[in-house]
């Protein structure tokens, strides 16, 4: 994973989202989106509807992409990916994107503006082109002109995180030498609306692991890495992703296992595949959403996994959360904080539940980073790890 | 590179196909083939309260993942799976945009939690208990093809048995008119990395820029064309015949996938 890159409400590329979290920034303000009138805090990119699209792809044209296209043009990323497909051959670049949403804002605004007579939508809607979880996977693929296999991939708020286990088997399996992979979800009524309508969104800022949290603030984000083929040369700043674990809960659609037993086979399938030993990992980006219930399950897991004394944070709490595109935000998070022997402290927590029993950090820690586990789990309970680290 | 597995398992529903042996018997000529609106049975597999609540996609997915799993004699807890949608549970899409469009915007909360993409296949693992890996994608009219490819890579780099469940329902108005997908139509394979007494065919598939493959029938190419896992029949017609074949299946843009299909009897 020689290049990443990431946009959020902390920030508009890597070093924005580093300088953030080691100020302790938060991005979440008080909701005033579109026309939304709920009382909670969400995590909104500035200057999203300024990110113009190119004119031959004015039909992508929705908040989604636009996110998609300020994130591309953060980082020189944009120019990565092209040095990449110069490389390996546009061919044998593929795209693997996670969204959970997608442009479905782009629908519900339609459906205001339905014919009072017909009922049909605006003749300028374009489905395809932005409703359609694949549209920003497609955009991507050809707003960077690549032409290898493409997809995206939907498994809610852990879409982004399996991105990185589908583009690993197709490098492997020698369809592809390289891959775009990422998450990009923006805000939109449904979900707004549908986590209010759980209950699972917070009045306040969001507080991970916080004895009084209640519930998560909504935010949105696109995150991108290009991950190839081990090439010769190795940049010394590089940061591999060294294991991926996956598992389904079996047990309830919207909310997470009382044990997390699925979450801890997916923390215990990475170390398999990473070939680690639970203490060999310095640090674990939670998913930490700041529900009572997947807080709950989560510092269980992880207790069962790696004991009571690893240090553990989420950074929700900063970013909200981001849903389809967490993983992938987060794993940018992750590799900063291989790159930078960085641990964030959780913001916005002030007391932490004492029934939690997971080491939550609330403080930046600067100490040496090998190994970092990123946790992102879903609606449906589907679960996925991934384990990042540097060379050896 | 070309990517190996075996076929062990096969289900099929769709308008006019009761299941895969009827499927079968329509795609090698044996019966007619008469169109009539899909069918789709409760899902016997889920607690009574969640067979209520679940869309058309889920009853779809369960149906056809069960008479894969079934065929192959596979139990589905230890199965790592991949499901792969054009768009969900349009209804329920459509329920939701609407509500979202009035002033009170008041919505269901079962209604989001089964809005997320991956509703079937956490349907799927709630019904049978299944807890390995569990992808869902989405390419538009890809979405078979593309589920096929993450399928066999999973198959051959992972060497795990792996369910495929590809899916697609209709829109209500006024989507429909932006999406036409006509009615349901689900097609699921278990694929394997070795050959097994159970195995029916040997599948080779690869990239390839040829030409896609289409069926003579008018209205099952009119199904093919029209729904996104359809594009799975040319594959289908081929897991039918006696003696195999080749075939090309639509994916993206120029590309398309070539699959090669050897009977194990």
């Amino acid at each position: 994973m020689q290049k990443f890159t990431a946009t959020s409400c902390i920030g508009k590329g890597a070093a924005q989202t580093f300088q953030s979290l080691t100020e302790g920034r938060s991005g979440l303000t008080h909701c005033d989106f579109e026309t939304v009138d709920i009382n909670t805090h969400i995590g909104e990119v500035p200057g999203v509807d300024a990110a113009a699209l190119p004119d031959d792809l004015r039909r992508f044209d929705c908040r989604n992409n636009r996110l998609a296209e300020l994130a591309l043009q953060q980082d020189d990323f944009y120019e990565a990916v092209q040095r990449t497909a110069a490389r390996w051959g546009r061919r044998r670049v593929g795209v693997f994107m996670g969204t959970s949403t997608a442009g479905i804002l782009q629908t519900e605004l339609a459906y205001r503006e339905r014919d009072p007579v017909s009922g049909a939508l605006p003749v300028s809607f374009e489905y395809r082109s932005t409703h359609n979880s694949f549209s920003v996977a497609d955009y991507l693929r050809q707003r960077c002109r690549l032409e290898g296999p493409a997809v995206a991939v939907s498994c809610a708020c852990a879409s982004s995180a399996k991105v990185f286990a589908s583009a690993r088997r197709m490098i492997e399996a020698g369809l592809i030498d390289a891959a775009l992979v990422g998450g990009v979800d923006s805000l939109c009524l449904t979900t707004l609306y549908g986590f209010h309508s759980l209950q699972l969104s917070s009045p306040t800022p969001c507080r991970p692991f916080d004895v009084a949290r209640d519930g998560i603030s909504v935010g949105e984000a696109a995150a991108f890495a290009l991950i190839e083929r081990l090439p010769d040369g190795i940049d010394s700043n590089s940061v591999f992703l060294l294991g991926i674990g996956e598992s389904s809960d079996a047990y309830h659609m919207s909310a997470p296992h009382p044990e997390g037993l699925g979450a801890r086979r997916a923390m215990q399938a990475a170390l398999v595949s990473a070939g680690l030993e639970p203490g060999a990992i310095d640090y674990i980006n939670l998913h930490g959403t700041g529900t009572p219930s997947n807080d709950r399950s989560e510092s269980r897991a992880v207790v069962s996994v790696f004991g009571p004394t690893i240090p553990c944070s989420s950074t929700k709490g900063a970013t909200g959360h981001t849903l389809g595109a967490a993983g992938a935000l987060e794993a940018v998070i992750s590799a900063l904080c291989v790159q930078h022997d960085f641990m964030p402290g959780g913001v916005h927590t002030n007391e932490i539940d004492p029934t939690l029993m997971a080491h939550y950090i609330r403080e930046n820690r600067r100490a040496p980073v090998a190994h970092v586990l990123s946790n992102s789990f879903g609606f449906g309970g589907t679960n996925c790890s991934l384990i990042f680290g540097r060379a050896g | 590179m070309s990517l190996s597995a075996y076929i062990n398992g096969i289900g099929v529903l769709g308008p006019g196909l009761a299941d895969w042996p009827r499927t079968a018997a329509v795609l090698c000529g044996r019966h007619l083939y008469r169109p009539a609106p899909t069918v789709l049975p409760m899902p016997t597999i889920l607690a009574p309260a969640e067979r209520r609540r679940v869309g058309r996609v889920v009853k779809l997915a369960l149906c056809v993942g069960l008479e894969a799993t079934a065929q192959a004699g596979e139990n589905p807890v230890g199965l790592a799976s991949v499901f792969s949608s054009s768009g969900g549970d349009g209804q329920n899409c459509h329920e939701l945009c609407h509500a979202l469009s009035l002033a009170g915007r008041e919505i269901s909360p079962t209604r989001f939690a089964n809005s997320v993409h991956n509703a079937a296949a956490g349907y799927w693992s709630i019904g049978t208990g299944a807890v390995a890996e569990s992808n869902v994608l989405c390419a538009f009219d890809a979405s078979f093809t593309a589920g096929l490819l993450e399928a066999l890579t999973q198959v051959v780099v992972d060497q795990v048995p792996v369910l495929l469940v590809a899916y697609d329902s209709e829109y209500p108005q006024p989507l429909h008119a932006k999406r036409p997908i006509p009615d349901a139509f689900g097609v699921a394979l278990v694929l394997t990395p070795s050959r097994r007494e159970s195995s029916l065919v040997r599948i080779d598939a690869e990239l390839s820029s040829s030409v896609a493959d289409r069926l003579e029938h008018p209205a099952l190419e009119e199904l093919r064309s029209t729904c996104p896992a359809a594009r799975s029949l040319p594959l289908l017609r081929l897991l039918a015949a006696p003696a195999g074949g080749r075939a090309a299946l639509d994916y993206l843009d120029a590309s398309r996938v070539q699959v090669q299909v050897e009977p194990c009897a």
